[in-house]
């Protein structure tokens, strides 16, 4: 079980690679973000990204916490997320990417509020199979130390 | 929604509700956020959040359901006033999003969004950016969501 003794500042790991279908990129969309860009390849041509039908935003976030749950998330002692400092939504995903994320760890430190755990700064980069960066999020944790109870 | 250059700053329009369902919570959180807080009563019992909670995620993906929704209602209104229907265009991020309460099973959200700022840009002169705070307050009124949210909008076409 991870505790906040094991994020330490610099790179914590990476994640994937996961492919990307046009099938769950228009489910997602259909439920959540139905805009043309993100359901149709001819509306995504003419936006302002180009280049087909793109993934939503909100599904790059989607995937990023699951693949962060799957990879060491669930393996820890987790209380919860506190927040996200910013998201940088930097090029468009597309059907069939694979995708990675690394994630590092910005700062640990123990929690002002709550005795026994502390709050981590992650800072993760979702990158495509040709190296480009998709996204940048600045997340905020909450997770136990050790002896937390 | 208003050309770039009509965007008046400081309006506040409520965008619609979203009803968070167990079985609704559930399905997001199996796909995207499978914390066993989010999955099981029990474990959200036992958890910080005091019951079956929502995904942060589906927070912030309902709202933008309930935004993309209400913009297309507003761009047909305006297309049977026989106006204009401006192009809004993707957003590169966001910043400073927060839950300050949890969302639990059973639970309404009601999400709003306030024009904060609007600036032009340099490299896309057809269109501006506009920054705008978007909450989430659930059925007893309380904040349970917020963040300040960017997007590109469409300019005014030259007339020549």
């Amino acid at each position: 079980m991870l505790t906040l003794e094991d994020f330490k500042p610099g790179h914590f790991m990476t994640l994937g690679p996961r492919r990307v279908t046009r099938d769950e990129i228009i489910a997602f969309a259909t439920e959540f973000d139905p805009q043309p860009m993100h359901l149709d390849d001819e509306a995504g041509r003419n936006s302002l990204l180009g280049g087909g039908v793109s993934g939503s935003g909100w599904h790059m976030c989607a995937l990023a916490m699951r693949m962060q749950v799957e990879g060491y998330l669930n393996n820890s002692k987790s209380l919860g997320g506190l927040g996200v400092e910013e998201v940088r939504w930097l090029a468009p995903l597309r059907p069939d990417d694979l995708i990675t994320l690394e994630v590092h760890v910005d700062k640990a430190r123990p929690s002002n509020s709550r005795p026994g755990a502390g709050v981590i700064h992650f800072r993760s980069e979702m990158f495509n199979a040709a190296k480009q960066r998709l996204m940048m999020i600045v997340a905020i944790g909450l997770m136990a130390s050790r002896d937390y109870s | 929604m208003s050309y770039f250059e009509d965007i008046v700053i400081g309006a506040r329009h409520e965008l619609g509700s979203y009803s968070f369902t167990a079985e609704r919570i559930k399905a997001f959180a199996s796909k995207y956020d499978p914390q066993p807080f989010h999955l099981d009563e029990e474990a959200g019992r036992k958890s910080l959040f005091g019951g079956l909670a929502a995904s942060g995620w589906h927070t912030a993906a309902a709202c933008m359901r309930v935004g993309v929704d209400s913009r297309r209602r507003a761009a047909e209104r305006a297309k049977a006033r026989g106006d204009d229907v401006v192009a809004g265009g993707p957003s590169p991020g966001f910043r400073n999003l927060r839950w300050p309460k949890p969302v639990l099973a059973g639970d309404t959200v009601t999400f709003f969004s306030e024009l904060m700022s609007k600036r032009a840009t340099v490299t896309r002169p057809q269109w501006g950016l506009v920054f705008v705070l978007n909450t989430g307050e659930n059925q007893r009124g309380e904040l349970v969501f917020s963040f300040e949210a960017s997007a590109f909008v469409a300019r005014r076409p030259r007339t020549t």
